[in-house]
């Protein structure tokens, strides 16, 4: 006897249960089918070539009226089911009543609107359905400008749709990197580069407040204050599965509908196929898995009970020349390895999660083409032990062997390409080894090999190995880290010329080896970035040694020390007042005067840090930078005020300084001193910039030293005026910001440079000491702000994330 | 069950990608690292060299560098990397929907008899 069964929603999943039903048994039921799009079945994935012009929607109906007339299908399109009757077994839809034996709900999801004023307003579309394909195209043939939310899969094929069609379109993203659920930072910052070239804006950590406009969508105002104008803004931040039938019919609900393997819900008349089920737990977002899934709801219908068992998805976007693809679980868990390969000339990363022998997830960028043979070993649990080595290669390099590097680079013939970025091939490098280059130097002087990345410099070494054999002595050059073979020069120059201006990109561009680094090149590269993009670079406490994320000094047992700023070493009686309280109110344990004539609370708890800062800051007290790789201390005699031998204000020029140099950061820790007269009692000759006083003016002297090595400093110049003495001294920092290794202290990077080379750009070029000065206030307009008001806002960083000494075990 | 009581201990953004924070337990505090968007490990917050609280470390990879004296440890064994030697407790951890939840069957007190 034929049943009645009845099909909530004509999406892809239910399209592919009435295709394996009309092949396999096409005459067990009878079928109706209730759409509430005005249409039948289509491909909705292929929404996006529709959006971008690629297709037209005739182009992905899988199933047309033809078809349904064929196979007896009636269908009710054009109007939701309002209702099931589970009792009288029946749904309601508009007027009628439909009755059913079988009832199969797949009503897929529905988008997430995110609850801002304005969502309303007309001009605000998500991304689900013909529909709004159709009214995005709309939009876009009047041109103008769009704001998508939402930088995932979806959001990102609407932008690029819109681009296509002429619109000028930002995407605004509230995570650190697109499609952070697929992909990791490092593949991220690949896609946003390259939809950047194609003139999308990019905006991340951006949190949408509200749409505004009057009568329609007019621009998109963020948390930060800015205002986007925006003829179109599209929603496209996520979905959620459609299950309000399936709750008001009291069905088992969780965050989808729950079903069991065989997709039955919890009444044994009713399934549930698609985004809108909840299955062992998880929820589906990709076609694949629904695949599956409406194999084995038309298993049960016809009587053979099959199993559904969740498996790993791969995803890919749809946007050409955007090639991603991440299968697996790449990020999650403990007990996991990466293999990491960049190809910084080509814009390739690859990075494979293996546990146990196996690959269990897997991220690639520009390169995908093994993503399928990857992805089948993830599928099949392959254990790749054997092939461990050469796994990152792909399945062409599986098989022959050339473990070891210099004979894989001897077989090499001599049109093989070494440099990329210059096009050298070794047959053109090895005969400069031959006419004469014999280290690193002269064979990038001769043929630019490895004169721009850089990352062929171990290539061009081991073809140096190869054909001078025992004649060649590896250059000393040290290496940042084991991160990488660049040393921190390279990297400098890179970063300021390519130009890099985020980790991702210094990471991807310059083939680091590792994920994201070591403690060894974070600090460095994050300096190194804020220094040379202050307005591009956002500063990344992360990447800081705890000193310098927590504004205090750690103390060998986990406590921290307090440092306040005393201008100049000048304090006063309220200022001491604030500083006694704070010592009782905390319990200090050592009060000391430092060396750096200011005081010392030692021995802070971590906790109270917040509170004491906002106590003194209340005072009127800020960061004394006591533990940064930044300005420490001005120390500074009596000068004029009250010494006999005086001869100018070293006191208030030692405050202007402190007050013009505080709060930047800098390679290593700065340290001025400024004395009244050559007596020296501020011990400004050993300083990193040392001004003693004299009758005719200022005797300004760098790249002293007086701890690990002890230096006299050298005379920059002698100038007339307190304000030449402040100009020279801020040129010649920012100048040390700008070019110094990462941990020089001045006189190392002067001893590197030569001093000559300072003072034609500090002393003499007055164009190029206006730069730095310039380019110096530039970045303190960014940087100068007391951390401690900053943090002190924001207490509960500073506490446990939570405390389980209260809880019981069960 | 499978023998792990997992215990749900705050969103996985109130904790700063590549940072730590660090959690209050009986046996002592336990630090919970992120080490990518999604993915975070637990171990306990002091260093077998001279009890540096690792939580304040920098974070790379899927290891923490101690903020004392730059030992560098495993996340995934608890192994001290290198030439150092010495290991610290790791506890299962999983990131689900936005969620930091930990296995607190090690880390909560016996109920009081
Ligand atoms: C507090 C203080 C000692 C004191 O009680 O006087 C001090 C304390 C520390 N100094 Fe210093 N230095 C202090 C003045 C000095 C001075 C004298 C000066 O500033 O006039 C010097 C010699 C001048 C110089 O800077 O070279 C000095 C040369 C060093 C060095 C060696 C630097 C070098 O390049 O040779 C280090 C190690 C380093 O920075 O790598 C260091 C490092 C340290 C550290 C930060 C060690 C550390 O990394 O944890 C100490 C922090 C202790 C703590 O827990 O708070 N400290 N240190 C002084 C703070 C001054 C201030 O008010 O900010
Ligand atoms: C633009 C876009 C691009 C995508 N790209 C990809 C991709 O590249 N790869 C991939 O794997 N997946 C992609 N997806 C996801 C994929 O389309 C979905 O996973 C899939 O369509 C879900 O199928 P479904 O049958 O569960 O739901 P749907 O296809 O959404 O079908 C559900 C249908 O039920 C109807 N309905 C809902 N409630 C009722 C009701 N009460 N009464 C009657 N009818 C109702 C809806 O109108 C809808 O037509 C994309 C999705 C979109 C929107
Ligand atoms: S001299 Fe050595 S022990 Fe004394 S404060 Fe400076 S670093 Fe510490
Ligand atoms: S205490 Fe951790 S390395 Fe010394």
């Amino acid at each position: 006897m034929t049943q009645k069964l009845v099909i909530i929603g004509a999406g892809m999943a239910s399209g592919r249960v009435i295709d394996h039903l009309t092949d396999t048994a096409p005459d067990a039921f009878d079928i109706t089918l209730v759409n509430a799009e005005p249409r039948g079945n289509y491909n909705r994935i292929m929404l996006s070539p529709v959006l971008s012009g690629e297709k037209t929607y005739d182009d992905i109906v899988t199933h047309d009226d033809a078809f349904y007339a064929k196979h007896g299908i009636a269908t009710r399109f054009g109007t939701a089911v309002t209702a099931i009757e589970r009792a009288g077994k029946t749904v309601t839809v508009g007027a009628d009543t439909l009755s059913y034996d079988k009832l199969l709900i797949a009503t897929g999801s529905a988008p997430f609107i995110i609850p801002v004023p304005g969502r309303d307003l007309p001009g605000v579309v998500t991304y689900r359905d013909l529909d709004d394909t159709n009214a995005m195209i709309a939009a876009a043939d009047q041109g103008g400008k769009a704001v998508v939310i939402g930088g995932g899969l979806l959001g990102l094929e609407a932008a690029a749709g819109l681009a296509e069609r002429g619109m000028d379109v930002t995407v605004l993203h509230l995570m650190g990197h697109l499609m952070e659920r697929q992909l990791d930072p490092a593949a991220g910052y690949l896609l946003r580069r390259d939809l950047e070239a194609r003139g999308i804006t990019v905006r991340t950590q951006a949190v949408t407040k509200a749409i505004i406009g009057n009568g329609r969508a007019e621009a998109v105002l963020l948390e930060d204050g800015t205002t986007l104008p925006a003829d179109l803004v599209v929603m496209a931040v996520g979905i959620r599965p459609e299950t309000r039938l399936a709750t008001d019919a009291g069905l088992e609900v969780g965050r989808g509908i729950v079903v069991n393997a065989q997709m039955e819900t919890s009444d044994p008349d009713i399934m549930a196929v698609g985004e809108c089920v909840e299955c062992a737990g998880q929820l589906f977002g990709l076609v694949a898995p629904l695949y599956d899934q409406a194999k084995v709801v038309a298993a049960g219908l016809t009587g053979t009970p099959a199993v559904f068992l969740p498996k790993d998805t791969a995803t890919k976007l749809k946007v050409t020349g955007c090639d991603l693809f991440s299968a697996g679980d790449f990020a999650d868990g403990p007990g996991r390895e990466d293999i990491v390969f960049r190809d910084p000339g080509r814009g390739i990363y690859k990075r494979l999660v293996i546990e146990d022998d196996r690959l269990v997830g897997a991220v690639m960028y520009g390169d995908t083409a093994d993503g399928n043979w990857f992805f089948g070993l993830i599928k099949d649990g392959t254990d790749i032990e054997p092939m461990r080595e050469a796994l990152i290669f792909g399945p062409a390099a599986q098989g022959g062997a050339a473990a070891d590097p210099l004979s894989a680079v001897a077989a090499l013939p001599p049109e093989a390409e070494i440099c990329g970025c210059n096009g050298v091939c070794k047959g053109t490098i090895v005969s400069a080894i031959d006419g004469g280059a014999t280290d690193l130097g002269a064979v990038r002087a001769a043929t630019k090999a490895s004169a721009s990345c850089g990352t062929c410099t171990g290539l061009v070494e081991q073809l140096l190995q190869v054909t001078l054999g025992d004649g060649f002595v590896k250059p000393t050059a040290q290496p940042i880290c084991g991160c990488t073979h660049l040393t921190h020069e390279d990297v400098r120059r890179l970063i300021k010329t390519t130009p890099l201006k985020s980790q991702e990109a210094v990471w991807q561009d310059l083939g680091w080896t590792t994920r994201n680094g070591c403690h060894v090149c974070r600090p460095a590269i994050n300096f190194y970035l804020l220094a040379d993009w202050p307005l591009e670079y956002r500063d990344d406490p992360q990447s800081r040694f705890v000193n310098e994320r927590k504004h205090a000094n750690i103390q060998k047992d986990g406590t921290f020390s307090v440092v306040p700023r005393m201008w100049g070493g000048i304090t006063t009686p309220q200022e001491l007042r604030a500083i006694a309280d704070a010592a009782d109110k905390y319990a200090v344990p050592t009060v000391k005067v430092t060396g750096g004539q200011r005081i010392d609370l030692l021995g802070v708890k971590g906790e109270d840090l917040p509170a004491i800062w906002a106590d003194l800051n209340r005072a009127g007290l800020v960061s004394g930078h006591a533990y940064s790789k930044g300005l420490r201390t001005v120390k500074t005699c009596v000068g004029t005020d009250h010494c006999r031998f005086g001869t100018q204000d070293s006191t208030g020029l030692g405050i202007r300084l402190e007050k013009a140099l505080w709060g930047s950061w800098t390679p290593h820790k700065v340290k001025l001193a400024v004395s009244g007269c050559p007596r020296n009692c501020a011990e400004a000759t050993c300083k990193d910039v040392g001004i003693v006083c004299v009758d005719s003016g200022y005797q300004v002297g760098v790249a002293g030293a007086a701890g690990m090595d002890v230096k006299e400093t050298e005379r920059l110049a002698d100038v007339a005026t307190e304000q030449e003495a402040i100009d020279l001294t801020v040129a010649f920092i920012q100048l040390y910001r700008e070019n110094a290794k990462y941990l020089d202290r001045p006189y190392k990077w002067v001893a590197k440079v030569g001093l000559d080379w300072v003072k034609a750009r500090v002393v003499d070029d007055l164009t190029e000491r206006q730069r730095l000065i310039d380019a110096f206030a530039l970045s303190q307009s960014i940087y100068q702000k007391d951390p401690w008001a900053e943090l002190a806002a924001d207490p509960a960083r500073f506490a446990p994330l939570a405390d389980l000494t209260l809880e019981a075990a069960e | 069950m499978t023998g792990f009581t997992w215990l749900d201990i705050a969103a996985v953004d109130d904790i700063p990608l590549r940072g730590a924070r660090k959690i209050k337990t009986a046996m002592g505090c336990v630090a919970l690292f992120r080490t990518g968007p999604e993915e975070a490990f637990a171990a306990t917050d002091r260093c077998p060299h001279k009890g540096g609280p690792l939580s304040e470390g920098i974070v790379h990879g899927q290891s923490v560098t101690c903020p004392l004296h730059n030992w560098v440890f495993d996340l995934n064994t608890g192994q001290a990397q290198g030439a150092d030697a010495g290991s610290i407790a790791v506890h299962p951890v999983r990131v689900e929907g936005g969620r930091v939840l930990i296995d607190a069957a090690a880390l909560l007190r016996p109920p009081a008899a």
